[in-house]
């Protein structure tokens, strides 16, 4: 394991998971991961994270009882007359 | 950031109290301020204060509205702030987590593949308390971050100028925040796996 890269790797890790890095550094971590399983693991499960708290939010809905709530507290002409 | 394009509201209406325009931004904007209170807050109650308090503020404010930024853009602004203050009245009660410099997750520690993750993308309710639970354990600040650039998909500027820092700080507790999670659920993983769980 060089460990030079897999420092620079963790270093760039949220942009090269979010693809904000340039081609050429793109090319030079994933010619370093084809022979790092760690570096693989890391990039691998830290992607998984992200899904996995995207997909909660994602099947989290608003009750409509939360809703109806809402509109019977907030009659906006009774704030209006502040 | 993405906005409801759906919803045309007029801030007109809304200056002279127009109650069915009202009605319209709170169906309209609901959900999604709902999902950011969720995620920041971590409870339903919680939530549901947030997004009543943001909209009274939304009606009492809504004549200083200057139109710099959408509507939408305006009230996401109020609804995070709004979430942040009652993040930290139930923060001071249990104990204040919002120290970075006792947090040493800057570099991944536990590196073992996620053999168990579900490929039917159904996520357990197990598995649901185990990120709950992760991300309670995270630092105010890096919690925040995490939320707006990874839950809520706004950009890094706009993380940065919601929270009033410099895009680098954003970068910085990013990273933190997403190894911290990675970490805590590599080790749920683990220990699903040792205990032979699905």
């Amino acid at each position: 394991m060089n460990k030079t890269c897999c420092d620079q790797l963790v270093e760039c890790l949220s942009e090269y998971i979010d693809g904000d890095l340039p081609p050429e550094l793109v090319a030079q971590l994933e010619e370093h991961m084809s022979n790092c399983t760690d570096c693989r693991i890391v990039v691998d499960t830290t992607k998984k994270t992200i899904s996995l708290y995207q997909q909660m939010t994602e099947d989290q809905h608003i009750p409509n009882s939360v809703v109806e709530r809402l509109h019977k507290t907030l009659d906006i002409s009774n704030f209006m007359k502040d | 950031m993405v906005v409801n394009k759906d919803a045309v509201i007029s801030v007109d209406l809304l200056i002279k109290g127009d109650k069915e325009e009202f009605n319209k931004l709170i169906d309209a904007y609901s959900e999604k301020l709902y999902r950011l209170a969720i995620s920041i807050t971590g409870n339903n109650l919680d939530a549901e204060d947030v997004l009543q308090e943001t909209f009274i503020k939304v009606i009492r404010s809504i004549g200083s509205f200057q139109g710099k930024s959408s509507i939408y853009t305006w009230i996401y602004r109020i609804a995070v702030n709004e979430a942040i203050q009652v993040l930290r009245k139930g923060r001071n009660l249990v104990s204040s987590l919002d120290d970075e410099d006792t947090e040493d997750i800057s570099q991944p520690k536990e590196i073992r593949s996620w053999d168990l993750l579900p490929e039917d993308k159904i996520i357990s309710k197990e598995l649901k308390e185990k990120l709950d639970k992760a991300i309670l354990q995270l630092s105010e600040k890096l919690k925040l971050v995490f939320v707006l650039r990874d839950l809520q998909d706004l950009s890094i500027q706009e993380t940065a100028e919601l929270l009033d820092v410099s895009e680098e700080v954003v970068k910085t507790r990013l990273l933190r925040a997403r190894l911290a999670l990675r970490e805590s659920l590599t080790y749920y993983f683990e220990e699903s796996r040792k205990e032979g769980k699905k």
